[in-house]
């Protein structure tokens, strides 16, 4: 009885420990809500407005101005991409997980360096390619780069995924005689829906996120989301109820995918080493 | 192993093992090493992009410039201090908000999914919403509620520009830890922790020599990971402080940019880029060889 009693009390202080540190870590986000459900006098007020009515004119003023072909860039750069890597990258890991070659290690260690050099080097020659192959503030030349950075993890991720079904379901195929291409299409991609899914997640986190390429690469035709915010820099005109707006709108696929993909966002962001 | 060794495979059989991969693997080859190349060839010329026909060998003097420069030498500085800070801090947060995710608490679901939307905002988003809405001495909502104890109309930012960096990145890192972390308390079997109990464990004890060892690997794991993300912060210095006042918040991915599209200096660019090259190839050797053992990805392929 008391043991029972003396565990209730510790779980309830333990919650009330958890929520505090849990709402002031969320609280800049529900933040980020409520000021966008302001209007801008009350947004830019001193002291700040606490208590307010809701309203949803400054999500409109947002979307009906120059947000929307920003947004528009956003969704083409990543989407496609990731598109990309899910088609270069499937092969590459079936590849490497059931039909190992030799220095496989190797191949597999190649990749994943690639992914974590410092994209600042790469800056300066991308730069100027680009420029001579006329692809500056062109959305191709966002697509490229992000399936370059993303295709080493998409690699690394559905190889993991791949190495979990049984190999006896391959030789099955095998002797049936089904061609590769079919292999890859009637066993495969079924049975690897959760790995498609947890690759497509990452990659759609990191090219909808990017900003380094972005902002060095674009200027207005291609500029993406995050380039839309960077007019919000220096904070003069006050305007924080649209940036706020602004911000929610850009934030809002990648959280909505992984708040509603939270077991494949784990899996993804260790490279498949954390299931 | 479930395939017969590739020794023994027929060339013809290697070569339509190979196929599958050489698309990916000749793409990311091309777009990731001739820049790398490029960049190196580069470092040996002194050349301003607004200056048409500046182009000119010069040997090893951006180099040597490099080692002489106060700003290289700040930013690496800087660089350090981040990442350094923002991993600490951010594992340590993270391991607490994990034990406590852990262990049975009202509503853990809706928690988690509360305590991760920090890493999914856009960097540029969040980074704006804190200069703002939160830390503007004037209109911000921090400013405001720290008046009563005497810290209000600070100016976070111009006054503390590294500590509102780091604070900011320590805000969308610490999820990332807690996310590993978590999996890796999950991981661990009830019935040695009850074991230890009724052996007269208190929590502390069983914390200490049971847990922590247990999640050693994922804490590492988060920590290397983390640490090969943050060395590249670029997003929220741009956005917060735009690598000042002064140099003080310059990490070496700004200072790049600084040189390369401010300053227009190609080759002195070129060299910062194969210096930091250079760096992270040796801390993400340490660190994926580290990575390979832990998780012993490879060991059994």
């Amino acid at each position: 009885m008391i043991t029972s009693l003396s565990a209730n009390r510790s779980k309830i202080l333990l919650s009330i420990v958890g929520w505090l540190v849990v709402f002031v870590f969320f609280f800049p986000v529900l933040w980020m809500w409520l000021e966008s459900l302001k209007t801008e006098p009350q947004a830019a007020s001193s002291p700040p407005t606490i208590f307010f009515l809701p309203t949803l004119s400054t999500f409109q003023e947002v979307l009906s101005g120059d947000f929307p072909p920003f947004f528009i860039n956003s969704a083409i750069a990543s989407i496609t991409s990731t598109f990309l890597v899910l088609v270069l990258g499937l092969p590459a890991a079936y590849a490497l997980a059931i039909r190992p070659v030799k220095r496989t290690q190797d191949v597999l260690f190649f990749f994943i360096s690639t992914r974590f050099l410092p994209f600042a080097a790469s800056l300066v020659p991308l730069y100027l390619l680009a420029r001579d192959l006329q692809l500056l503030d062109n959305i191709l030349a966002l697509i490229l780069i992000y399936t370059t950075i993303n295709l080493p993890l998409g690699v690394w991720l559905l190889r993991s995924f791949l190495l979990e079904i049984p190999p006896d379901l391959f030789e099955a195929a095998r002797v049936d005689g089904a061609a590769f291409r079919h292999e890859i299409l009637r066993i495969v991609v079924p049975l690897i829906a959760p790995g498609l899914a947890a690759t497509s997640l990452i990659c759609l986190i990191f090219s909808w996120n990017e900003f380094f390429f972005a902002v060095n690469f674009t200027s207005s035709v291609a500029a993406t989301a995050p380039i839309f915010l960077v007019g919000f820099i220096s904070g003069r005109g006050l305007f924080y109820a649209k940036l706020a707006a602004a911000a929610t709108l850009s934030s809002l696929p990648v959280l909505l995918a992984g708040w509603i993909a939270q077991r494949q966002l784990i899996r993804g962001l260790t490279l498949g080493a954390v299931k | 192993m479930r395939v017969e060794p590739a020794a023994s495979v027929s060339r013809r059989e290697g070569w339509a093992r190979r196929v599958p991969l050489l698309p990916a693997f000749i793409y990311v080859f091309l777009v990731t090493q001739i820049p790398f190349v490029l960049t190196i060839y580069y470092s040996f010329f002194s050349w301003n992009l607004l200056k048409p026909g500046s182009f000119r060998f010069s040997g090893l003097d951006n180099y040597s410039t490099l080692f002489t420069d106060e700003m290289v030498r700040t930013a690496v500085l800087n660089t350090v201090v981040l990442t350094v800070a923002v991993i600490g801090i951010s594992v340590v947060l993270g391991l607490g908000v994990a034990v406590i995710l852990n262990s049975d608490v009202f509503g853990k679901g809706l928690m988690r999914t509360l305590m991760i939307a920090p890493f999914l905002i856009m960097p540029t988003a969040g980074a704006l919403i804190w200069k703002h809405t939160l830390l503007n001495p004037l209109y911000g909502l921090l400013p405001y509620l720290l008046n009563p104890i005497g810290l209000g109309r600070v100016d976070w930012i111009g006054r503390f520009p590294m500590v509102t960096v780091v604070g900011v990145e320590v805000w969308r890192w610490t999820p990332f830890m807690m996310l590993i972390i978590l999996a890796g308390l999950q991981s661990q079997n009830p019935e040695i922790l009850e074991a230890a109990r009724v052996d007269g464990a208190n929590a502390l004890q069983s914390f200490r020599r049971i847990t922590l060892p247990l999640v050693r690997p994922f804490i590492e794991l988060g920590a290397l990971l983390g640490s090969l993300f943050v060395v590249q912060t670029y997003d929220s210095i741009y956005m917060l402080t735009y690598g000042g006042p002064g140099e003080d918040t310059t990490n070496v991915p700004f200072l790049l940019y600084l040189v390369a599209f401010q300053g227009y200096s190609i080759g002195k660019a070129s060299a910062i880029g194969v210096v930091a090259v250079i760096l992270t190839i040796i801390v993400a050797t340490f660190a994926l060889r580290t990575f390979f053992t832990i998780f012993q990805v490879e060991a059994r392929r």
